[in-house]
């Protein structure tokens, strides 16, 4: 196949055998584990930064302005003078907070996404590690940054944080549900919950193409329970500016803060490439059934490209909802999921069931 | 089988106002068009006030450094705020007559509130308004002017 | 003394807290303190405390001149300051049995107007922020721009106009302002329509405000909740239908009223309010009829000894102007009915059980705009 000459695998491999060959095994590991750490810390924090500049931009266009522009040009580097501007900033300490725990809660938010960013797949090849569980292992890990957030609210020593930090955690709890249901019906589709193996099956169309209606309508509510998930608008009610000033953060200031801000985009990157991984096929160029000669000229593109693409219009998409609506009521964000997205969600599992039982999909 | 009926339909008549607000922002998205934002110190060239914006006072010269202004003092009573301050002085005029002619017309740009009054009762027109707004300083004082340029004197025919 | 201490006061209960909403705070739109007391997310009661940025604006008329009392009354509810202006003017010339131009009053109309369909704007913008939804503050201030642009050409500034003198104007309007005011309007009817596709039909802001809020007319009625917000419980208290001033009875508009109460209501009557002003002000602009800008007055103004009222609608509602004279060139007495004030009166009973979004919900839909409340 042409895009052979886009397979990472021979030289990811060929450095891990080059490593294991100068070093012993364990040093070999570690050096290994150092250089993804740092290829990882560093694309985070270039993606992060990224985003911030495109949500400014996007959401500048969407309101007739024009957004930052005065710091190189177009105002690319903006979000960096910003964030050395929150670098240089006081860390300011709250009477009577937890210490401890208002400390880490920041650096759990952190970490969550950080985890998460490791079990996707870049590229054929690109992928640090490529679990045969790896949907399921997202998911339970970007899960895990509400606990920093509920500490977050719960240490400050403000109402209003714990009024945000509470929200969140009913959020988290109920969209999750949502989330993991839509992901289980592609997964119903697939057969694997191989991340890799996820983005081979979609060489012959990308899920959402294959599933038929189910899996449109699973796209549709991964995109909302994932954005809930996030704790992004129209659902951001853990930060909730007009109502609870900041919500959860609202005590943090300078690098803390940035930490919380910078993990907000970050999931958001992340539950936008889970998306294009599962249901847009990740980095799987676009193919048409039996159009050899659009395939072969698709197969050109370079897959890191595919990906980025994918999930950056996926992340448009996001922004697209924030910019737009107003945000829900607490209760009505219940009533959305218990109500409506989960029912809609179980059905829509077991129609893609009888779908593949019956072989009806492509 | 109502209620099943009703549920679909507030859940596709939800997902249609939705999409039609978002009509409304990608449309604005894509059209960049219609951005209203000015670049302020770069269009500095270009931007021209209102003839009739009340930026700052001042008080009219001609060529030949005179004015207007008689040293009434009726602005200073008609400022509510108390940001004028005329002050006059009497002079002998060579028939004999005492006159009074102004010696400083004081303005606190930091006290007005651009009501307008001054200019409205001068009986003379001798105030007016300025189109400038780019009143920040560094130092409080440099708000207070005075508006009779040094060596002024007063247009002959004003009484 | 004892009927007061007697008062049932509503004390804090097991797993009820309060917080300060304010002074600063995003949603009170200025330094307005609210004491929320609050069991988990349901509002239980709402303490209004007032104070933070009064200024006086009462006592200082008191040595003013009733020319100078114009810059002060902009300053109270500053976005809707031309009709604050008309109050005292209509005040001192009713006062003086003085009969203006029709030029002026025509002038007077359409300008007020112009000046509420800003001041809604504002309102609308400020609304959708306060309901999480940021892109309609752009695009209320976008268009609010327009209408500052005529104000700016015509009166000089752009927020506190001064522009009515007891008498008539200050000025004539602008050669071009008849021009600018008809392309405004023109423009506007396009975009009003983008206001009811991105906030009015939109299914999440129906939930957050229908039923929400709800004020039956007993009740409006009772607080004396007035203007849109008190019309939206279908009580009829313009005061440009019920005591005309101006051109008021002359032009055909139709009093905007909604028989639901609640926050869905009173944001559908501002909406309404806007197209009705639109409407007002299309009928004027080609007539202005020519003449005088003011008449003589005084350069010093004597109110004959006695006591006046007078009030106009203004874009929150009544505003009720009452005046004591005893014959001098400044008032003994002025005191400023404002709507703020009155409206905010009824937060409390609105939001209560409510959740904390509601009550930011229903405090922007009461439209309170935070100087005017403490003058």
């Amino acid at each position: 196949m042409a895009f052979n000459i886009y397979d990472f695998t021979s030289f990811t491999q060929s450095i891990d055998e080059a490593l294991y060959e100068w070093l012993p095994p364990f040093w070999a590991l570690i050096v290994e584990m150092t250089i993804i750490g740092l290829v990882f810390l560093i694309g985070y924090a270039i993606i992060g930064l990224f985003l911030v500049y495109a949500e400014r931009k996007v959401c500048a266009f969407m309101q007739n302005r024009v957004g930052p522009n005065r710091v190189g040009p177009y105002g690319i580097f903006q979000t960096i003078a910003d964030f050395i501007k929150l670098l240089m900033k006081e860390l300011v300490y709250i009477k009577n907070s937890d210490k401890l725990l208002f400390n880490i809660a920041p650096f759990i938010v952190i970490i969550a996404s950080f985890m998460a960013i490791a079990a996707i797949p870049f590229a054929k090849g690109l992928h640090a590690i490529d679990f045969d569980i790896g949907i399921m292992y997202v998911i339970a890990v970007t899960s895990l940054g509400v606990v920093g957030v509920l500490l977050a609210g719960w240490s400050s020593n403000n109402k209003y944080s714990l009024i945000g930090a509470m929200r969140s955690g009913a959020q988290i709890i109920s969209y999750e549900l949502s989330v993991g249901l839509s992901l289980l019906t592609i997964i119903v589709l697939a057969g694997t919950m191989q991340f890799s193996e996820v983005v081979e099956l979609q060489s012959s169309g990308w899920f959402i193409f294959k599933g038929h209606i189910p899996a449109c309508i699973a796209f549709v509510i991964f995109l909302i329970a994932s954005t809930a998930e996030t704790n992004r608008g129209p659902f951001d009610l853990a930060e909730a500016e007009s109502e609870l000033t900041a919500g959860f953060h609202t005590e943090y200031s300078g690098i803390k803060f940035a930490f919380f801000f910078l993990a907000e985009y970050m999931n958001m990157f992340i539950v936008a490439s889970i998306a294009a991984t599962v249901f847009l096929g990740g980095w799987m160029p676009f193919h048409i059934g039996s159009w050899e000669g659009f395939n072969y000229v698709m197969d050109f593109i370079p897959p890191l490209f595919w990906y980025f693409g994918k999930t950056a219009f996926i992340i448009w998409l996001m922004m697209w909802f924030k910019w737009t609506f107003p945000r829900l009521r607490i209760d009505q964000l219940l009533n959305l999921e218990w109500k409506y997205l989960l029912p809609i969600n179980l059905v829509n599992i077991l129609i893609m069931a009888f779908i593949v039982l019956m072989g009806w999909h492509f | 089988m109502n209620s099943f009926y009703t549920y679909f339909a507030d859940i596709f008549r939800g997902l249609k106002s939705l999409l039609i607000g978002m009509s409304v922002t990608g449309r604005y998205f894509f059209s960049p068009g219609q951005i209203v934002t000015q670049q302020y110190p770069e269009n500095r060239k270009t931007l021209k006030m209102f003839d009739r914006f009340k930026g700052d006072l001042m008080m009219p010269h001609d060529t030949n450094n005179q004015h207007r202004c008689t040293g009434c003092g009726i602005c200073e009573t008609n400022c509510p705020n108390g940001s004028i301050e005329v002050i006059s002085d009497r002079i002998e005029l060579p028939d004999g007559k005492k006159k009074r002619i102004i010696d400083k017309h004081i303005y606190h740009l930091s006290m007005c509130t651009f009501c307008n009054l001054c200019v409205k009762t001068c009986p003379s027109d001798a105030l007016a308004w300025d189109q400038t707004f780019e009143h920040a300083v560094f130092d409080r004082s440099k708000l207070t002017k005075i508006l009779n340029k040094p060596g002024s004197s007063i247009i002959k025919d004003i009484e | 003394m004892k009927e007061i201490i007697n008062l049932p006061v509503r004390s804090i209960e097991e797993e009820e807290y309060h917080i300060n909403m304010g002074p600063q705070h995003p949603s009170t739109h200025g330094v307005l303190r609210l004491v929320v007391t609050l069991q988990g997310e349901t509002v239980m009661k709402v303490q209004p405390h007032c104070g933070y940025i009064h200024r006086g604006i009462e006592k200082m008329c008191e040595k003013d001149t009733y020319q100078q009392i114009i810059h002060l009354t902009d300053r109270m509810d500053y976005l809707s300051a031309h009709i604050n202006n008309h109050a005292v003017c209509l005040l001192v010339e009713g006062a003086l049995e003085v009969e203006v131009p029709e030029r002026v009053k025509y002038i007077r109309t359409i300008v007020d107007e112009l000046n509420r369909i800003a001041s809604h704007q504002l309102w609308w913008c400020s609304f959708g922020m306060d309901l999480g939804g940021l892109t309609c503050f752009f695009y209320g201030l976008r268009d609010r721009e327009h209408i500052l642009d005529i104000f700016e050409e015509s009166f000089g500034s752009r927020l506190l106009h001064s522009y009515y003198a007891p008498g008539g104007l200050m000025q004539d309007i602008h050669p071009n302002f008849q021009k600018r005011t008809k392309d405004f309007i023109k423009y506007f009817r396009k975009k009003i329509k983008d206001y009811d596709n991105i906030l009015s039909g939109n299914v999440i802001f129906e939930n957050r405000s229908q039923g929400i809020g709800v004020m039956s007319k007993e009740e409006a009625i009772n607080y004396g909740v007035c203007g849109p917000s008190g019309r939206a419980s279908g009580w009829e208290c313009d005061i440009r239908k019920k005591y005309p001033y101006a051109m008021y009875d002359k032009v055909d508009f139709r009093e905007v009223l909604s028989d639901k109460g609640d926050t869905y209501a009173r944001y559908m009557v501002r909406i309404d309010e806007m197209r009705e002003s639109m409407k007002i002000i299309e009928q004027l602009i080609d007539n202005i009829p020519e003449g005088d800008y003011s008449v003589k007055m005084k350069p010093i103004i004597k109110l004959p000894p006695g006591e006046y009222y007078q009030r106009v609608e203004s874009a929150r509602g009544e505003l009720g102007i009452y005046c004591i004279s005893d014959g001098n060139k400044t008032p003994v007495r002025m005191k400023f009915r404002t709507p703020s004030f009155v409206n905010l009166g009824v937060l409390d009973k609105l939001s209560r059980n409510m959740k904390i979004a509601d009550l930011v919900a229903i405090g922007a839909s009461l439209d309170l705009v935070i100087p005017d409340i403490d003058r």
